[in-house]
């Protein structure tokens, strides 16, 4: 197994032909139950257990479902589902076809990345192969099963990747999350049972068919099983994206991509996490730290207070505005690192921050507002001194 | 869809926007019937499956704050003042917007929901520039109880000392100030989801985010149709009527002017709400009492040209169906009730192709106007140009609708001002008047005498009811109270959205003496009516309107219909943009309680029996309903808006 290399190491040799065809052989409970064994967990940063998520909605009772691909990737620091779709979209479109054979949906789409548009050309001539194949189609495969997908373009919204909103701006609102419950899976897409995932997940699904959930799970640890891609970024000497399995720590992850000296690894993304030097030795992993594939390296002279005010610039330009924790919260923390800036935040005031951004945590309607304090958080747990007591001076 | 929605609404409607943010569970759960359990606090309560934790806990007395949630409007979730705890989930949850499916215990106030909300309302009070003194709203502010409830006493995250915004006051209506908005958005899903017009929607995003019309253009250049259900949903000062309360009392102070005052059935049942009084409180007769002590020289009752609107608009009925079906003339029908001016400028924007439905018959308010400053200043030898007429109405619309350049056929603005409900208690407040505790008194002569037909315009389905009881009596010659128990025509009662109705005319008459009157009446039998039987409809909100036109459109039941009553509306104008706030649908049912009871405590019910009402026509409007004299001063015209911005 050649794991811990650039590039796509496992997903190039996984026979999408052979994923579909193995599924199709199968009962659409045997196919979630092959999920469930593989303990696939959703690749697009939540984690969420894949059989679980397509199990409800195969349960869900509608004669319409939909199959959703989320590939909007807007989290700063993540492009490995923009070089998946570059390089093997077959495997993607044909985890999309399991999961619409899987849960009884006859219709898929896939929400691009505004900013992807040049990819849409390639991917419909790969559709149009598919069609041409039997692949998709009325009879998928000279089975009953009809499937078909359709790509539909973002706008370049952050908060579109957010199932919901993604759901919300497919229908042609406004992005923005919607209350939950009800999930996707009992409505979703136009009111029906609806599964979102990943182009990585969609990815490993076909993967597991191919070769066998005991396969997939032996890979990675007990919880996070499977290969992963990792968009590294930052300041490290070979950036770009790489494929190693779950349960690595940071510190090997560091030396494979040479950014041993880096003071801080930002992982997850802007709504990640911030990790120290003295930490490096986790791993990445859904019961560690988990993430949707996006590190950051930031190195000895980085200045981490620019950091967080760049994050935080883009979270308050991302929210969707919708609910006030995220709104006005996001503003207010970035008001607050320009105070930090000035030397004008009191520790009190700091405080008063720190607390406001578990609030963030705690009460936003949405994943964003929940994370989107995290990068500010961590730093000020562990940058404190680099971030306190600046002079004015210093910030001009 | 439609299997799919469980909205707090009284009207069936399809939200065309934010369906997402519906309260939604799926059928079969809730199809079940099924009970659940909760704790909330510890205390355990077991509601049907689909219950939200905030009705819940509301059940057992529990009250959880909250201020985007709003009892008329389908769920957002978005403001989070009402997170509460619920055990086994990592966030706090929107109590407004989960519905409980499931066992669930629930904690309302722990340490980490009180320092959310604490921090949620100072994030929102670090926007929110405006002082509680010098605002409309103090006394009557969610914001504010808020913050009282809250215990806030100091601004977290400061306050705004200079506004950010411009103040739009470029509406005859509405007024605008977005300095005062705490984005909770149920503006936007009044006007997108409950009324269906659209005017008010969430633009930008961040905090960027903010509520705009159509290009940010001012409120008077868009299609806002004036009804002001916005106001009265609005939680803080950030909508409110444009107030002519400093141009009336100058008037009133002016000894060179004769200030009368009309007051309209619907504010009576419920400006005692401005003072504490419960809801449905009737204090018609207190209020003459203090109109007159503040300093009207006149007080009138609307219901007044309620009746004449009713002898109007039937006349016109009546003439439009003989056409029809005796002349075989193409003519619009069914025709549509014009009292409602937020309705009226609906149609002119939305369906200006159908306004050849649309009863020529100007308002009550701006009858009232005319006939004052024509026969009532005859009569007492008073210049009009001295005399102003102020409207006491339920309605932000009616303040539009005074200003309408055509409204003025007596060569004199009909109605000077448009005053509403919360404005008139607002003059009592300055002047002292405790309303409640005043002396009763009647209406001033020579209007005096009004029936209840008048007073249950207040309503939805009382023009039409009113229409119905003088239609009836006119052509068949028999009294009302023989067919109808009371007179109450009860399948035109009632909140249903839209109500559809077949009246069979019992036998045939003579034709009256009032009609008669009308020297062009083009018959002198009513034989061209044998065996008739009237179709009619009623409905209130537009959205409500939209369904009932879509329909006529289609070549639907109601395109059969004869005559159709719309109210801008829900409810009616006892749900007015001009009525005290808040408003629910328990508020308005018992304005409705109210006003049908002053209608059966009314000696004489009809409008056509209302004596003063037949001494103008006998002294003044001599050419009789539809004649020369009232088609010059109680009918208008209207105008093609279409829904085009420029
Ligand atoms: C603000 C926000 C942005 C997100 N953006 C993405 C995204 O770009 N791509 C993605 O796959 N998931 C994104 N997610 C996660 C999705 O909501 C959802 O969990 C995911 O698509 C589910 O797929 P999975 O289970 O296969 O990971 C985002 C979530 C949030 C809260
Ligand atoms: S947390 Fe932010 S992005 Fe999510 S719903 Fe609230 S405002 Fe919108």
């Amino acid at each position: 197994m050649s794991l811990g290399h650039q590039g796509l190491v496992t997903f190039r040799m996984i026979d999408p032909d052979a994923g579909l065809a193995a599924a199709l052989a199968r009962r659409p409970a045997e196919i979630v139950a092959e999920l469930t064994a593989a303990r696939l967990k959703g690749r697009g940063g939540a984690g969420f257990p894949t059989g679980v998520k397509w199990s409800l909605a195969a349960q869900a009772a509608s004669d319409v479902k939909y199959v959703l691909c989320n590939a909007d990737e807007g989290e700063p620091g993540t492009f490995k589902d923009r070089v998946i779709l570059a390089e093997v979209p077959d495997l993607v479109f044909a985890g999309m076809t399991i999961g619409g054979a899987a849960i009884g949906a006859s219709k898929g789409i896939v929400y691009l990345r505004g900013e992807y548009a040049y990819q849409r050309q390639p991917l419909e001539e790969a559709l149009a192969r598919r069609r041409a194949a039997g692949q998709l189609g009325e009879r998928v495969l000279g089975t009953p099963f009809a499937f078909d997908i359709e790509i539909r373009m973002g706008s370049g919204a952050y908060v579109c990747g957010e199932e919901t909103a993604l759901i919300e701006s497919l229908e042609g609102h406004r992005g923005e999350p919607r209350n939950r419950p009800p999930f996707p899976v009992d409505a979703g897409y136009l009111g029906r049972p609806t599964i979102v995932n990943n182009v990585e997940t969609f990815a490993c699904v076909t993967a597991i068919m191919a070769k066998g959930a005991p396969w997939f799970a032996a890979i990675g640890t007990e919880k996070s099983t499977g290969p992963k891609l990792f968009s590294v970024s930052g300041d490290c000497a070979r950036p770009g994206v790489y494929e190693f399995p779950m349960g690595l720590p940071v510190s090997e992850l560091l030396r494979e991509v040479g950014g041993e000296d880096a003071k801080a690894v930002q992982i997850g993304g802007a709504s990640g996490r911030c990790v120290p030097a003295s930490a490096f030795a986790s791993t990445i992993c859904y019961e560690g730290i988990s993430t949707g594939g996006s590190v950051i390296v930031f190195g000895p002279d980085r200045d981490m207070l620019r950091v967080a005010k760049n994050f935080m610039e883009f979270f308050v330009e991302e929210s969707c505005g919708q609910c006030t924790p995220c709104r006005e919260g996001n503003a207010r923390l970035l008001q607050g690192i320009a105070m930090l800036e000035d030397g004008r935040c009191s520790a009190a005031y700091l405080a008063e921050l720190t607390k406001l951004g578990e609030v963030m945590q705690l009460a936003s309607k949405c994943g964003l507002g929940q994370s989107s304090p995290n990068a500010f958080l961590s730093i000020v747990e562990h940058f404190r001194d680099e971030i306190m007591g600046r002079t004015y001076a210093a910030a001009r | 869809m439609s299997d799919h929605e469980n909205v707090n609404v009284e009207s069936p409607r399809a939200p065309v926007s934010q369906r997402g943010h519906l309260v939604r569970v799926p059928a079969d759960q809730r199809a079940s019937g099924a009970l659940v359990e909760v704790a909330i606090d510890g205390l355990e309560v077991q509601v049907p499956i689909g219950t939200t934790i905030l009705e819940a806990a509301r059940k057992i007395g529990v009250k959880i704050p909250t201020l985007c949630y709003h009892d008329d409007l389908c769920v957002a979730g978005v403001c989070r003042i009402c997170v509460v705890e619920v055990e086994g989930q990592r966030t706090l949850q929107a109590s407004c917007a989960y519905p409980i499916t499931a066992p669930i215990a629930i904690h309302t106030h722990t340490r980490k929901v009180r320092q959310s909300r604490r921090r949620i309302l100072d994030l929102l009070l670090g926007k929110h520039y405006g002082e509680c003194y010098a605002c409309f709203r103090n006394g009557n502010c969610e914001l504010q109880a808020l913050a009282a409830g809250c215990g806030v006493d100091f601004f977290r995250f400061g306050h705004p000392t200079a506004p950010l915004h411009e103040l739009d006051s470029s509406s005859y209506s509405v007024l605008r100030d977005m300095n005062k908005c705490i984005l909770c958005r149920r503006c936007v899903r009044t006007c997108i989801d409950l009324q269906e017009v659209g005017v008010l929607e969430t633009v930008h995003r961040g905090d960027k985010t903010t509520v705009s019309t159509f290009m940010n253009k001012p409120l008077a250049e868009v299609i806002c149709i004036n009804c002001g259900q916005c106001i009265n949903r609005c939680p803080t000062g950030a909508l409110g009527a444009a107030d002519p309360t400093d141009d009336v009392w100058r008037d009133i102070n002016d000894p060179s002017k004769h200030v009368v005052i009309q007051t309209a059935p619907a504010p009576r049942a419920a400006i005692g709400e401005c003072f504490g009084l419960p809801p449905g409180t009737p204090l018609t007769f207190e209020m003459n009492s203090a109109l007159r002590a503040i300093g009207f020289d006149k007080v009138f009752d609307t219901n007044f040209t309620a009746d004449l609107t009713i002898i109007e608009e039937g006349t016109e009925l009546i003439l439009r169906l003989h056409r029809a079906l005796v002349d075989r003339q193409p003519v619009a029908l069914p025709q549509f009730t014009s009292c409602s001016p937020g309705w009226v400028k609906y149609i002119e924007h939305f369906y200006p192709e159908m306004l050849p439905h649309l009863s020529s018959a100007k308002s009550p308010q701006q009858m009232f106007g005319a006939v004052i400053k024509t026969y009532y200043a005859g009569l007492h030898h008073i210049d009009p140009a001295d005399i102003v007429t102020v409207a006491l109405m339920p309605c932000s619309a009616k303040k539009f609708e005074c200003n309408r350049p055509e409204m003025a056929a007596s060569g004199h603005k009909d109605v000077d001002y448009g005053l509403v409900t919360r404005e008139l208690a607002q003059m009592f407040k300055e002047a002292g008047i405790e309303l409640p505790k005043m002396p009763k008194s009647g209406f001033d002569e020579p209007f005096g005498t009004a029936t209840g037909s008048g007073v249950i315009f207040g309503a939805t389905g009382g023009v039409m009811e009113a229409a119905l009881r003088t239609v009836l009596e006119l052509v068949s010659g028999l009294k009302v109270e023989n067919l109808y128990d009371h007179a109450d025509i009860l399948p035109v009662r009632g909140f249903e959205g839209i109500k559809y109705a077949e009246i069979r005319i019992p036998r045939l008459g003579t034709v009256p003496d009032i009609l008669r009157m009308n020297a062009q009446l083009p018959f002198d039998s009513w034989a061209w009516l044998a065996g008739a039987t009237l179709k009619v409809a009623v409905c209130h909100g537009t959205a409500n309107a939209k369904r009932v036109l879509e329909d006529i459109k289609a070549g639907g039941k109601l395109s059969e219909c004869h005559f159709i009553e719309f109210m801008a509306c829900p409810g009616g104008c006892l749900g007015g943009g001009g009525m005290p706030i808040p408003t629910n649908p328990e508020i308005r049912a018992a304005r409705a309680r109210a006003i049908y009871a002053e209608d059966a405590a009314y000696e004489v019910r009809k409008s056509h029996e209302n004596p003063a009402v037949l001494r103008l026509y006998n002294e003044f409007l001599t050419g009789g309903p539809n004649g020369h004299t009232a088609h010059r001063l109680l009918h208008t015209t209207y105008t093609p808006r279409g829904k085009y911005i420029a």
